[in-house]
């Protein structure tokens, strides 16, 4: 069973739940940036939750189905077109051989999950098929899709049923203006409390160079940083500190002037002060958002951080029931 | 029935290659299927938007440096 690639789409990758356990050495987390939608696309094809799906960022691929399958998209609203016919997302549907996977023009969310039945078959590197670019690592040849590429699908391991759908109270999208919240981090006595407050006052906006590495933002009062003398080894900018390690999530500010979450792509470590840290409930949010959405950040303690955890979880039951 | 391009992707749209340099398109020129109308930035890269019919374009709905959504007007053709 083969998967051919007619056109790849902007930029169409391999990606399962991540590859953890090699950030200290450098080598990111990586996998989907939309983990819950990749879940939910993989338990509707009956697939295990961490299967290797496609992720499509703005815009889908067209690919051709050398034998039947069971597909289902989530995540973005980006929908699916088997020879021309609308499918409807977050749905099992079927591709029969020969037929032609395409998608019409994206109408909200950023990213989407396309799993077929079996799965994608890539090498397992250090524990996920996850594709890193930048390594040149896992995935499809550690790139993403290029066309004339032919993906592998693995064997069926459930039945899968067509029509299998995710309720619409579990298909989850940010608002408008995105709330993403944040716990104030390590280095937040470096602004001043004035700059604190227009952090989290401001609306910004998604800059269009973001992407699976980090996401940048926009419009928001530049940070005003209390002055001190650079301690030694940080750099000269008052944004500069002595190199530390970047958390998944981290929000490192350079200058003081365009916020950047870092997300599954990340580097691990370097010389930009970080105001705090989006939390892991809410990293999911990020991957859908597009370019020039406004967003907020939303202050939280980490008391709200592990409730909103364990509430995310509580959310990831109810998936895992709906499709059963 | 008029004809329209539309923007494959959401980001930042362009009407020249570069800053300094004159626009793909003007109003009331032609175009062939596969002419290069302009361009939208994201993700630190910057795509091309081709037309995919041909005709005369009469008017641009979108100006340089605005931000675009997918699937939105850019041009009408006839």
């Amino acid at each position: 069973m083969a998967i051919k690639v007619i056109n790849p789409g902007l930029s169409t990758t391999v990606q399962d739940l991540g590859r953890p356990g090699y950030y200290h050495l450098g080598i990111p987390l990586s996998g989907g940036m939309d983990r819950f939608a990749l879940r939910a696309a993989n338990l509707l094809v009956g697939n295990d939750e961490g299967a290797a799906v496609l992720e499509a960022v703005f815009m889908g691929p067209e690919l051709q189905f050398a034998s039947d399958a069971i597909v289902a998209v989530t995540g973005a609203e980006l929908p699916p077109k088997v020879d021309g016919n609308v499918q409807p997302t977050w749905t099992a549907f079927k591709v029969k051989a020969g037929q032609t996977l395409g998608f019409d023009f994206l109408k909200s969310g950023a990213r989407a999950y396309i799993a077929v039945q079996g799965g994608i078959d890539v090498p397992v590197v250090l524990g996920s098929r996850s594709t890193y670019t930048l390594g040149a690592l896992g995935g499809h040849e550690g790139r993403k899709l290029a066309a004339g590429d032919a993906l592998k699908v693995g064997g069926v391991a459930k039945a899968a049923k067509e029509g299998r759908s995710i309720p619409a109270n579990l298909r989850r999208l940010p608002g408008n203006p995105a709330e993403l919240r944040v716990v104030p981090g390590l280095y937040w006595h470096r602004i001043t409390d004035a700059a604190g407050t227009g952090f989290f006052a401001d609306t910004w906006k998604v800059a269009p160079e973001a992407d699976r590495i980090g996401y940048r933002f926009k419009g928001g009062k530049p940070l005003e940083f209390v002055p001190r003398k650079q301690p030694f080894g940080a750099g000269s900018d008052p944004s500069n500190i002595v190199d530390a390690c970047y958390p998944y999530g981290s929000i490192q500010v350079p200058g003081g002037t365009e916020p950047i979450v870092l997300h599954r792509d990340a580097v691990s470590g370097g010389g930009y002060f970080m105001v705090g840290t989006v939390i892991s409930a809410d990293m999911d949010l990020i991957g859908q958002l597009q370019p020039h959405t406004p967003a907020k950040f939303v202050k939280v303690d980490m008391k709200g951080a592990l409730q909103a955890r364990h509430d995310r979880q509580a959310l990831l039951q109810k998936l895992r029931a709906a499709v059963n | 029935m008029a004809k329209q391009i539309l923007s494959p992707l959401p980001g930042t749209f362009y009407r020249r290659p570069a800053p300094d340099q004159p626009v793909y398109k003007n109003e009331g020129d032609s175009v062939a299927v596969g002419d290069v109308i302009g361009l939208v930035e994201v993700m630190k890269s910057f795509n091309e938007v081709k037309s995919t019919e041909a005709g005369k374009i009469v008017k641009f709905h979108a100006e340089n440096e605005d931000a675009v959504m997918a699937g939105q007007p850019l041009a009408d053709l006839e």
